[in-house]
């Protein structure tokens, strides 16, 4: 029997939110997925030098606009009104996705349904349900140096969204580097899933018993980091 | 030298049924509108479109759909659209879904003379389904061909009676590649103007890719207004 979240939606997703953002570099071209990785741009510290790409062509997002600065022609990969930074560039689609596969991009943060112990992502399609389509997450995965993956542990059953293999139609084999959760931070490596933080309030215990893939514990193994 | 329509019923009246078009925009941003209403309005039938989205259900491609026009659709992501589901599950609509970057470049070739490529995008998922896989340095990479249509349909923020166009920001999107993979391109522009007008060294699609330019005024609706509010 696996526990339900210990907080609500809101604070869960700001905290995993929050952690994410520990994964930008200064310095950095990052592509933040839509949805919850979107967020992580909220809380990008100050003193970070971090350009942003969104994959309908443009490097350089801003802050969401004041009413009076809404430009319709200027939107996010996700369709919202957004404004530019000072030092944007706008470009092609196909531009877009050069740089994106041509491995310029030095971070992506996807979304996930599930991650596999071998580092597949299924995240785009449930059988049965109506498909939406893949937008640019398959591209997304090849392309960008190092691909970090947020989404809940468990899903709304409680059942685990890191499995030994993905039960979805995948979105990319073997590509995701990093999972980050509500409850623990593991590592993708060669050996398998390597646990390096868990979450506050949570045990090892309680991380390995709400995974269905197999574990390694970090000799570095951090506690109650966020 | 081009075609300077000014009605777009006549700019569109030469798509017949069956045919294959290619339309510009990334969600609601860039979409040639005036150009699609018309098309909506000349009734023409089993079209094949290849856009990245496919509208919203009452406009841009939706429009199109609402009217059981297009027979056949690729893209990236349909999701904001309940039509385009009901008639996905109803069988009146083929739908293939390509990943965007790879859309996009299946695109420009098809513009660039290239018949195909490799891309790794797709790998392992259910889109390489009878695709040829091919294996370079160790990592492997799909076989993508080109994609044509018998007309393109764009939208420019100005262009000129040469043909020469500029985008505007985010509305540039897929619009360049599709105005040069368009046997016939039909170039929606918010503002025409004469020759040496623009910029030469500024011109996102040189005018050799563009066959017929119409002005337009355009409503340009935004799908999800997202504002910071003043402190």
């Amino acid at each position: 029997m696996i526990k339900q979240n210990k907080f609500d939606k809101t604070s869960v997703r700001e905290r995993i939110a929050k952690r994410a953002e520990q994964e930008i570099v200064s310095g950095s071209y990052v592509n933040l997925g839509i949805g919850m990785p979107t967020m992580v741009a909220n809380y990008i510290q100050t003193g970070k030098e971090v350009v942003l790409q969104s994959e309908n062509g443009l490097l350089g997002i801003g802050r969401f606009p004041y009413e009076e600065e809404v430009d319709p022609d200027l939107i996010n990969a996700g369709k919202e009104t957004v404004t530019a930074i000072t030092g944007a560039s706008y470009f092609s689609s196909a531009e877009s996705f050069a740089m994106i596969r041509g491995g310029h991009i030095d971070l992506a943060i996807l979304g996930g349904m599930e991650v596999s112990e071998k580092g597949d992502l299924a995240n785009w399609m449930i059988p049965g349900k109506m498909i939406k389509g893949m937008g640019g997450a398959m591209d997304l995965v090849h392309g960008a140096k190092k691909i970090v993956v947020i989404m809940d542990h468990v899903n709304k059953n409680g059942d685990a969204k890191i499995l030994k293999s993905c039960t979805l139609p995948l979105t990319g084999k073997n590509v995701v580097n990093r999972i980050i959760t509500d409850r623990a931070v593991i590592d993708v490596e060669d050996k398998g899933l390597v646990l390096i933080e868990v979450a506050k309030g949570f045990s090892i215990e309680e991380i390995i018993e709400s995974t269905d893939a197999a574990l390694h514990v970090s000799e570095s193994l951090r506690m109650g980091t966020y | 030298m081009k075609q300077i329509h000014t009605s777009f019923h006549e700019a569109v009246k030469d798509i017949t049924d069956g045919s294959t078009i290619m339309v510009g925009g990334f969600g609601l941003v860039g979409i040639p509108e005036n150009l699609i209403l018309a098309l909506r309005d000349s009734e023409v039938k089993h079209l094949t479109v290849i856009s990245n989205n496919c509208g919203v259900d009452d406009w841009g491609l939706g429009l199109l759909l609402q009217n059981k026009q297009i027979d056949k659709m690729i893209g990236s992501y349909v999701g904001e659209n309940k039509e385009f589901e009901r008639q996905v599950l109803s069988g009146e609509l083929e739908v293939e879904l390509v990943p965007q970057g790879t859309l996009a470049e299946r695109i420009r070739a098809g513009g660039a003379g290239i018949p195909a490529f490799y891309t790794p995008a797709g790998v392992g998922t259910p889109i390489a389904e009878g695709i040829e896989v091919r294996t370079f340095d160790n990592k492997e990479y799909l076989l993508q061909t080109a994609l044509k249509a018998d007309f393109s349909l764009v939208r420019a923020a100005v262009g000129d009676k040469m043909g020469n166009l500029i985008y505007r920001k985010t509305a540039q999107n897929f619009n360049p590649m599709i105005a040069a993979a368009g046997n016939v391109t039909i170039a929606e522009v918010e503002e025409l103007v004469e020759p040496g007008t623009l910029p030469p060294a500024q011109i996102h699609t040189p005018g050799i890719y563009v066959q017929r330019l119409i002005e337009g005024k355009q409503e340009k609706r935004i799908e999800k207004l997202t504002i910071t509010q003043h402190a």
